[in-house]
């Protein structure tokens, strides 16, 4: 079984629209959705819930007005500045526990957090396993791992050959979650000046963890040179670009009727998603 | 005032209207752009900012003394991060999970453990032009940008008006950003994956106190989606900007709207007299 990770280092590079065609394209796999605190491939692959479970991770401090005798200690020792006029702001608070343990009157408790759900879902293309982190909350990467697991526990199970993951934005946490232990990161770039910079870093990200990656360049035709930049940064890093996918307004269009692209038209994008996903599939080893 | 720039989804155009307010509002105000995308942090691409000042983000990691400590174990029961395990002879610190709460040096019965910084970014600051400029960096590698964030929010100016450039999504490194910042613009692309992430950037801003606005970006005729559920959210939608190939060529050079083309500044000026306006009405009601 092998597992394939979309990332970007920039959002909006196309990375939702080209794992939704992935999970068209792609025999015998599971899809993952690790962009947990703004996930949207299921907007493209629309699918029947068919199980939905609670995601409890990290605690909040709680003071208890009646027991609190103001002494303040709490709020002079807590690093995160999560305690204002003696009350907890549980945005701030990183459950570390340090103010439950110093309270000399034992007024302040420390309480298990809801922090999300995931679901195993049923799509026309195969299983999702996503999630959906709770507003303001932290441990996406917990729960990214979590996901990963789950899609890892369900390949297993019934004999599938493939993980096709889509992952968030940036380059911390929930992004390192999404990677560590991949076989293949897919990095989809765009030809602007903040694409390239995002790309070289997530590319450092890939090199930490020591994940192998490939660079597919959307939108190649929006500037050209940059474009020949980014291959030459490539070539000099020897990292193989396995697909350039020109401009093409079907793209949001798909979006827009929930479809992955693939099955929308036949369209320039599109069949410049299927031939990545024919050089992918190579390297990939599966269908 | 602090403004902060939020989206939810990324790509959006967080950064393309960051830079074009900074510099539409350079000439009327004293402004400062603080790069709060501690990942991926891009407005210094587009302002070239002259950097002068390089502080490194540190976080305090323990550092156990060795004649002291009697493996007692009592640090590692408090780590709620499971940072530091105690073995026989030795206690083991995994610096990465550490979060730099205190706890452990504080409660070791026998004073046997200190702190030392472990760098994981840096913050730079200088100027572009008039615009003071600062921003953060995480290190390659490192998970926790949320103290690089911090970092970067304390070098805030509040005599200028100061606008927060953040990172996607709605987790904690988007709430360390916006929490605390005056009024923030949100910025969306009308279609379904720009909607559904804007939904819970608002929920985000809402459950932080924020009152906010909507930028669409990509704008095309006929596509209501967004404007659709503002009107019922009462959200008001302070600018649209339309999809044009050019506006994406110069962001691909790296040239700001407000620079490549400068018709646009007025828009950006109403936006933040809109703002402004939006708040005195918010304090008046506030003092009533």
């Amino acid at each position: 079984m092998k597992e394939v990770v979309v990332l970007s280092g920039k959002g909006g590079t196309g990375k939702t629209s080209i794992a939704g065609c992935f999970a068209a394209l792609a025999r015998n796999k599971v899809l993952a959705d690790c962009d947990v605190d703004a996930a949207d491939l299921h907007l493209l692959l629309q699918p029947k819930y068919r199980r939905n479970e609670e995601f409890w991770s990290g605690q909040s401090a709680y003071i208890d007005d009646k027991t609190c005798t103001g002494c303040g200690l709490c709020e002079e020792l807590c690093r995160f500045n999560a305690i204002r006029n003696l009350k907890v702001d549980p945005t701030s608070c990183e459950g570390c526990g340090f103010c439950y343990r110093i309270c000399p009157v034992e007024a302040i408790t420390m309480r298990d957090n809801l922090a999300g759900h995931w679901f195993i879902s049923d799509t026309r293309y195969g299983p999702l396993v996503h999630a959906r982190l709770g507003i303001a909350q932290e441990n996406s990467g917990k729960l990214v791992a979590l996901v990963r697991q789950q899609a890892r526990k369900l390949a297993e199970e019934a004999d599938y050959t493939a993980i096709i993951t889509d992952g968030p934005p940036g380059i911390g946490c929930p992004v390192i979650s999404s990677l560590s232990g991949a076989d293949l990161a897919l990095l989809v770039t765009e030809p602007t000046l903040s694409g390239i910079h995002d790309l070289e870093r997530v590319i450092g990200v890939c090199r930490h963890f020591k994940v192998p990656a490939s660079v597919c360049i959307n939108k190649y035709d929006i500037n050209e040179e940059k474009a020949s930049e980014i291959k030459q940064y490539c070539a000099n890093n020897g990292i193989k670009v396995e697909g350039e996918i020109p401009f093409d307004t079907s793209v949001n269009q798909a979006v827009t009727r929930g479809v992955p692209l693939v099955e929308h038209n036949d369209g320039p994008a599109s069949r410049a998603i299927k031939q990545l996903w024919d050089n992918m599939k190579v390297l990939f080893s599966t269908n | 005032m602090i403004i902060s720039v939020a989206s939810g989804k990324g790509g959006t155009g967080k950064t393309l209207v960051a830079t074009s307010l900074a510099l539409s509002l350079k000439d009327t105000c004293r402004v400062q752009l603080l790069d709060c995308d501690v990942e991926e942090p891009n407005d210094h691409l587009f302002l070239r900012p002259v950097i002068t000042d390089r502080e490194a983000v540190c976080i305090p990691v323990p550092k156990v003394d060795y004649t002291k400590c009697t493996f007692c174990g009592e640090c590692a029961r408090v780590c709620a991060y499971k940072a530091i395990a105690v073995v026989p002879g030795s206690v083991l610190v995994f610096d990465q999970l550490c979060h730099g709460c205190g706890a452990c040096s504080y409660l070791c019965p026998e004073g046997a453990i200190s702190e030392e910084g472990r760098e994981m970014g840096v913050v730079e600051s200088g100027h572009a032009d008039v615009i003071k400029f600062v921003q953060g960096r995480l290190t390659v590698g490192e998970a926790m940008p949320t103290p690089v964030i911090r970092t970067v929010k304390a070098r805030i100016d509040h005599t200028a008006t100061a606008i927060l450039d953040v990172s996607p999504g709605t987790s904690c490194p988007v709430v360390e950003a916006v929490r605390d910042t005056d009024y923030c613009l949100l910025v969306t692309e009308p279609t379904p994956f720009g909607l559904h992430d804007l939904k819970l950037a608002v929920e985000t801003v809402r459950q932080l106190g924020i009152p906010c606005g909507v930028i669409i970006n990509r704008a095309v005729p006929g596509e209501n989606l967004v404007q659709n559920y503002c009107a019922r959210e009462k959200i008001p939608v302070l600018l649209e900007i339309p999809l044009d190939r050019e506006i994406a060529r110069l962001y691909s050079i790296g040239k700001t709207l407000a620079e490549g083309m400068p018709e646009w500044q007025a828009s950006f000026k109403d936006v933040y007299n809109r703002i402004t306006g939006a708040m005195h009405e918010r304090s008046r009601c506030a003092q009533r």
